[in-house]
């Protein structure tokens, strides 16, 4: 078999050649990239061992320290990641939403706007700006806890969101100001600034908006990762959030999300190291998302540098998606087969048709998610994540996960090694540095 | 920080406004952000922002009736994010003058930088002279009427809503417009991609004449505008209902 035109390659020639096109999908990158399962944490032994048995671990964090007057206090290092209501159902915003609230942490909208039930369900809602400004309302912004402007995303870094007809059902194109059934792809940038410059007058009004009160995150999809974040560190963002290759979207096309940007791994050391390059290390806080799945993730990307993270299609799994059966306990392996998938590979959210009610505008669809369920299983996988983060950074010695550092890491490959900056496991040599 | 009672502002751009006092702001000695909360904490009335100099993000995030004259030339965002509020600037100014507009009026007596009315969601954002580039992009519903030229772009990705151009326009006017309506009345310096000319009717006559008499465009002649509307071609653009394609 002919590595270079493989059987999937094929498929993919033979597609584009019959629609002059290539395919749209959701969620993230397939490929295998370097991530942080190449990475490994250093426990104390006689060395690094905390001076006193630390019986807790603290798990507090504070983001928007630098300018806003309420930073964002949230009980753990994980937040949920910008999704909209559109890409998901109503269902599913609802269930992210009291999931965030259970766990002391918050959720994010996403390029539809603030749906009323996210509202309601969050107690700290971060508000979106993106470039398509669909639903963007100030008096949102004046409710919201925290406002993110969003410059890219990690599975389509200098790409617009796309949202295909299906799903542009009466309250969604209500909310985006839309025809209803019409293919939403918007610009991939805003339309009312260019550049760093423009990027801080920018966050001045929305300052001015919400009198100061609360803090500006920057979000960028990861590839020109450190010019991006001093820019943006420069035009006045609190926090920084920075999302890897590795991060989901509701429906781009196939051939961005797999070749474009860098991964997570390197990102989180690139923006750290910027930070502290710039000396605002502890006054810019920074967020990492882009396949974070277990408390291992966390642990070490908050390790590298991150204050938290960000989780996306984690938090859809945990909700239920790829799942074979939907909440009232039904068998629904047919609707992914009709998608042309199965549980557990389903990438189709772009089509509106997920089974298990979450990617959804389907009524009938969407009653097939639980809120109350939902959000419980939600809730107990961050809980899960922060377990195993603190387990992990107790295990190091530290009575905080912010405690954390690149000390307590070592790489597994001499990739990771390189991008991630810290000694290949049983060795002093970071790639790319001289040998000590 | 506070003026005196201020006589009754007998120019135009009030717009019926009941004589009163007027809240007087000097921009050259207070910051944005002392303006913008005096303007902001106001229930009703009227105000005066004084010797702005393009100051960025004067009377933004408005959220009452109130009445707002910017004595000069003001900077990025010139009312932008209102609701209500009803914004005059005795000058050109900067990019994004009426951003996100939900509604009410921002009045630019001069010309207008870039995005002019960018994702504005409702209102009138009237620009009595020229304006750059992107003028009504991704226009959510609010009706922006351009006195002179507008530059490139002009309507791009603009989803609903009015654009009145009374001189020529650039090139790409209408780019992926979506479902906006474009009236010139110059010169049309080339479509952007999905956008076509369509035949006015007397609707359309009776519209532009409304506006345009209502902004003072008298130079604007209705039965001879050209309107540009949207192809259809973006709609549906995925080849497959299941499994889109870009």
């Amino acid at each position: 078999m002919s590595h270079t035109f493989s059987p999937e390659v094929i498929a993919q020639i033979q597609e584009r050649a019959r629609l002059g096109g290539g395919a749209v999908r959701g969620l993230g990158a397939r490929r295998a990239t370097p991530g942080f399962d190449d990475l490994l944490l250093l426990p104390a032994g006689l060395s690094g061992a905390p001076d006193l048995p630390r019986e807790r671990c603290d798990t507090r964090t504070i983001l928007g320290t630098r300018h806003a007057e309420e930073p964002v206090v949230l009980d753990i290092p994980i937040t949920i990641a910008g999704m909209s209501f559109g890409a998901l159902s109503s269902a599913a915003k609802e269930a992210l939403g009291r999931a965030a609230t259970m766990t002391g942490t918050s959720t994010t909208t996403g390029e539809g706007g603030m749906a009323p039930v996210e509202r309601d369900s969050a107690k700290t809602l971060v508000y979106q700006c993106l470039p398509s400004r669909f639903g963007f309302d100030p008096d949102h912004l004046r409710a919201a806890d925290a406002v993110e402007i969003v410059l890219g995303q990690g599975a389509v870094p200098g790409g617009g969101g796309m949202l295909l007809g299906q799903k542009v059902t009466t309250p969604v194109a209500f909310m985006r100001d839309l025809p209803e059934g019409v293919d939403q792809r918007t610009a991939s940038r805003h339309p009312d600034w260019a550049g760093p410059e423009g990027l801080r007058v920018k966050i001045e009004e929305l300052r001015e908006v919400t009198a100061w009160r609360i803090p500006v995150y920057v979000k960028i999809g990861a590839s020109r990762v450190a010019p991006d974040v001093r820019h943006a560190v420069e035009a006045g963002a609190d926090v920084i959030v920075v999302d890897g290759m590795q991060g989901g979207t509701g429906a781009a096309a196939d051939v961005f999300i797999e070749h474009t940007g860098i991964p997570t791994l390197a990102a989180t050391r690139v923006a750290a190291d910027t930070l502290r390059t710039l000396g605002m290390d502890g006054q810019v806080q920074l967020v990492v998302s882009g396949g974070i799945r277990s408390g291992a993730d966390v642990a070490k990307a908050l390790a590298l540098g991150a204050d938290a993270v960000s989780v996306g299609v984690a938090a859809l799994i945990a909700l239920g998606c790829n799942s074979p059966s939907d909440d009232t306990g039904a068998d629904v392996s047919l609707g992914y087969r009709a998608l042309g998938t199965v549980p557990g590979s389903c990438t189709a959210c772009h089509t509106g048709g997920c089974p298990v009610g979450i990617a959804t505008q389907d009524d009938m669809l969407a009653d097939r998610l639980d809120p109350d369920f939902g959000a419980e299983r939600v809730a107990n996988f961050l809980r899960a994540l922060t377990k195993e983060a603190t387990m992990l950074a107790r295990a190091c010695g530290k009575s905080s996960v912010h405690q954390l550092g690149t000390d307590d890491l070592v790489a597994l490959t001499v990739e990771a090694a390189a991008m991630a900056r810290v000694p290949l496991a049983g060795t002093s040599w970071i790639p790319g540095t001289p040998i000590t | 920080m506070t003026s005196p009672p201020h006589p009754p502002d007998q120019r135009a751009g009030w717009h019926g406004a009941q004589p009163g006092t007027v809240l007087t702001l000097d921009a050259g000695a207070l910051t944005t952000r002392e303006i913008n909360r005096s303007l902001q904490s106001l229930p009703g009335g009227r105000a005066l922002v004084s010797n702005p100099a393009g100051r960025h993000n004067l009377a933004v995030g408005l959220a009452a009736a109130i009445q707002v004259e910017i004595d000069g030339p003001a900077g990025f965002y010139a009312g932008g994010l209102g609701k209500e509020a009803r914004i005059t600037v005795n000058g050109p100014a900067g990019a994004g003058a009426g951003e996100n507009l939900m509604s009410g009026e921002v009045h630019v007596r001069g010309s207008a930088g870039r995005s002019a009315a960018a994702s504005a969601r409702g209102g009138v954002v009237v620009v009595d002279g020229d304006c750059v580039s992107h003028a009504g992009i991704s226009l959510k519903g609010a009706t922006l009427a351009i006195g002179g030229d507008a530059g490139a772009y002009c309507g791009f990705l603009a989803q609903s809503g009015v654009i009145l151009v009374g001189g020529d326009t650039g090139p790409c006017l209408g780019e992926s417009l979506i479902e906006a309506v474009v009236y010139v009345g110059g010169k049309v310096n080339g479509l952007g991609n999905g956008a076509v000319v369509e035949e006015i009717d007397e609707h359309d006559v009776t519209f532009v004449k409304v506006l345009a008499d209502g902004c003072g465009f008298d130079h604007v002649t209705p039965a001879s505008v050209t309107k540009v509307v949207s192809s259809r071609r973006m709609y549906r653009m995925q080849a497959r209902h299941d499994h889109g394609t870009y």
